[in-house]
């Protein structure tokens, strides 16, 4: 009875391999691969092939001047020995964890806004909170530096406004990363927008029934509104934290790379991406600088599954349907 | 005798939301629109204040008046003056829309094989694209690096765009759901017709998905033109400057490290920004609806 099975289920998977192989004689399958081509020819020589080589080259010492040689672990021993290593990451990590929950918070708080005014003039709000978003970050950056200024910037003189004395934010270590923090929260309109789009897809009837069995505004935001968008949540927070895991532009613009920075010996601004960039281009380690990189996908790996983990409490899918 | 049971849909269509009325009280709702107004001006002010300091003369950059007590028209002089601008606009025009058309094209190809054929691999290869969405560009930054210079192009502009010949897997994910909204019949009708795969793809797919094709278009176009890290890899040559890329040669010599010449880098952030504001007004609505349907299901 159970050889049947197995044979049984054995036979039907020889057969299903062989109808997946008989595909191969449409026409229609030769169609599709035809157009999917660019992809698949760019996997290979853009994606896959260099993942190899990526992965060959932490385990040398390639500068493309000097004879390679294969230096083992070594690379990635470095890696844990390396203070910038350290000090870069956890300065990444530490911008991570302001800007994402950050983003999140105000663009929420915009969004719900915006949900309670009429379409038109939610239109043109959204207009105006999406614009600083199509700034170029190298722009940001020089932003940054000025609006941020811990003498004549403009934000210190509002801060002066209300009696507070604002820091050093550009130059003293323990006030860049909340100052880049704050700049950041300048191109929070696309979050925004997702969020609007979100809201607005609330079924109504569920507020109108709330509202009749006399739950407080606070209740049903937290009982209906949260759940209802948090697949939007979710979405931004994977995204938000991959792309904060990557911020370079900023960072590298208003802090690295010119003569200033040589004497600028503070690594606050030390992001990691920066520091890759420095070792693989400037300092030409290239073996090394593809370790820093593996090191950085596992990093973005492990956060993006611990997020994935914990939001299946969380998110709630209408219908069930993911 | 049993009752008649309805049967809900199992997906029941999300009722029309009409705008949430704000409180009806009159104070908060004075402090509601006060609140919005404020942040709208937060959103705004730091992109007036750099526009208008790129006007005023160095003396005043920092003054934070509405608008410039003299205007400082010369400042856009001095950057011509100090740097090719002209060429650097140019270079960044030509490589934004470079990398934008064939990020269109070739994603739009790709998307519609997933989306209208059956074929075998297609979920382990459709499972593959989205995969790579993981990835970051720091792992193949190097190698990528490396094979350019075999082609001997590495100093070149190609490398700014030519990646995107192949597809990109966001673009890829957003225009197959669109091409998945197209009645299947369509297809089939002109099958019978006697239209090739090709003409399905060129005739019916892309002008019924021009919104999509749209979206993709500006995005890319947007990325592109921001870009610094592409540039800062490839470009050795000031002439083959970008923008950004340039704007942080200008930041460099005249900002921190030079005589706080503010105003000139200022009016280099004017010109890198404003060509981008301008885009974006004339195709807000396909920002806005790209963003807003990329984020809805997640």
């Amino acid at each position: 009875m159970r050889a049947t099975a197995t044979e049984r289920s054995l036979h039907s998977r020889r057969s299903r391999t062989r109808q997946w192989f008989r595909g191969f004689r449409e026409r229609e399958t030769w169609a599709a691969y035809a157009f999917l081509s660019p992809w698949i020819i760019g996997f290979l020589v853009l994606m896959a092939g260099p993942m190899i080589i990526s992965l060959v080259l932490s385990f040398t010492d390639y500068d493309g001047l000097r004879q390679t040689s294969g230096v083992g672990w070594a690379n990635y021993e470095r890696l844990l020995s390396d203070p910038k290593v350290s000090r870069s990451l956890a300065n990444t990590m530490i911008y991570a964890a302001l800007t994402v929950p950050g983003t999140m918070i105000v663009s929420l708080g915009l969004a719900t806004m915006l949900s309670k005014v009429g379409r038109r003039s939610a239109g043109i709000f959204r207009t105006l909170f999406y614009l600083p978003e199509v700034t170029p970050k190298v722009a940001v950056g020089v932003l940054f530096l000025l609006l941020f200024n811990g003498q004549v910037g403009l934000v210190n003189g509002a801060l002066g406004l209300i009696g507070i004395d604002g820091p050093q934010w550009s130059t003293d270590s323990a006030w860049v990363k909340p100052g880049l923090a704050l700049m950041h929260l300048w191109s929070v309109g696309g979050t925004v927008i997702i969020y609007l789009a979100a809201l607005n897809n609330v079924p109504r009837d569920l507020y109108e029934a709330a509202e009749l069995d006399g739950v407080s505004a606070w209740q049903r935001f937290r009982h209906i509104t949260l759940p209802m968008i948090s697949g939007a949540l979710f979405f931004t927070l994977i995204v938000q934290t991959i792309a904060a895991l990557q911020t370079f532009d900023e960072a590298y613009t208003a802090f690295y790379g010119s003569a200033a920075s040589a004497t600028y010996s503070n690594d606050a601004a030390l992001f990691y991406l920066v520091y890759l960039f420095q070792q693989a281009f400037q300092f030409l380690h290239m073996g090394y600088a593809s370790a820093m990189a593996w090191l950085l996908f596992v990093v973005i790996m492990i956060i993006t599954v611990v997020q994935i983990r914990l939001s299946r409490r969380f998110v709630y899918y209408e219908g069930g349907d993911r | 005798m049993a009752a008649p049971t309805v049967t809900p849909p199992a997906t029941a269509p999300p009722v029309p939301s009409r705008p949430r009325r704000a409180d009806s009280r009159p104070l908060r709702r004075a402090l509601f629109w006060l609140g919005l107004t404020a942040a709208s001006a937060l959103f705004l002010y730091p992109f007036w204040w750099l526009v208008t300091a790129a006007l005023k003369p160095r003396s005043q950059v920092f003054d934070n008046a509405l608008l410039p007590k003299v205007w400082a028209f010369e400042n856009f002089v001095k950057i011509w003056d100090a740097a090719p601008v002209l060429t650097w606009f140019m270079n960044s025009v030509v490589v934004a829309l470079a990398a934008a058309v064939t990020a269109t094209i070739s994603s739009a190809l790709v998307a519609f094989g997933f989306a209208y054929f059956r074929f075998p691999g297609r979920n382990g290869l459709f499972a593959l694209v989205l995969a790579t969405m993981m990835l970051p560009a720091a792992v193949t930054m190097i190698p990528v690096y490396l094979i350019w210079n075999t082609t001997g192009l590495a100093t070149t502009q190609v490398p700014l765009w030519a990646g995107n010949l192949f597809g990109s897997a966001f673009y890829i994910f957003l225009l197959r759901q669109f091409f998945l909204g197209l009645p299947r019949d369509l297809f089939e009708a002109a099958r019978i017709d006697g239209a090739s795969y090709w003409g399905l793809f060129w005739r019916i797919a892309v002008p019924l998905c021009k919104p999509a094709m749209i979206v993709t278009f500006v995005f890319e176009l947007k990325a592109s033109w921001s870009d610094l890290l592409k540039p800062l890899i490839y470009l050795r040559d000031t002439e083959l400057f970008t923008l950004p890329r340039g704007l942080k040669a200008i930041s460099d010599q005249f900002g921190q490290s030079g005589e706080q010449q503010w105003e000139i880098v200022l009016a280099g952030s004017a010109i890198t920004t404003l060509p981008m504001v301008i885009v974006f007004f004339l195709a807000q609505r396909h920002f806005i609806y790209g963003i807003a349907t990329q984020g809805r299901k997640g």
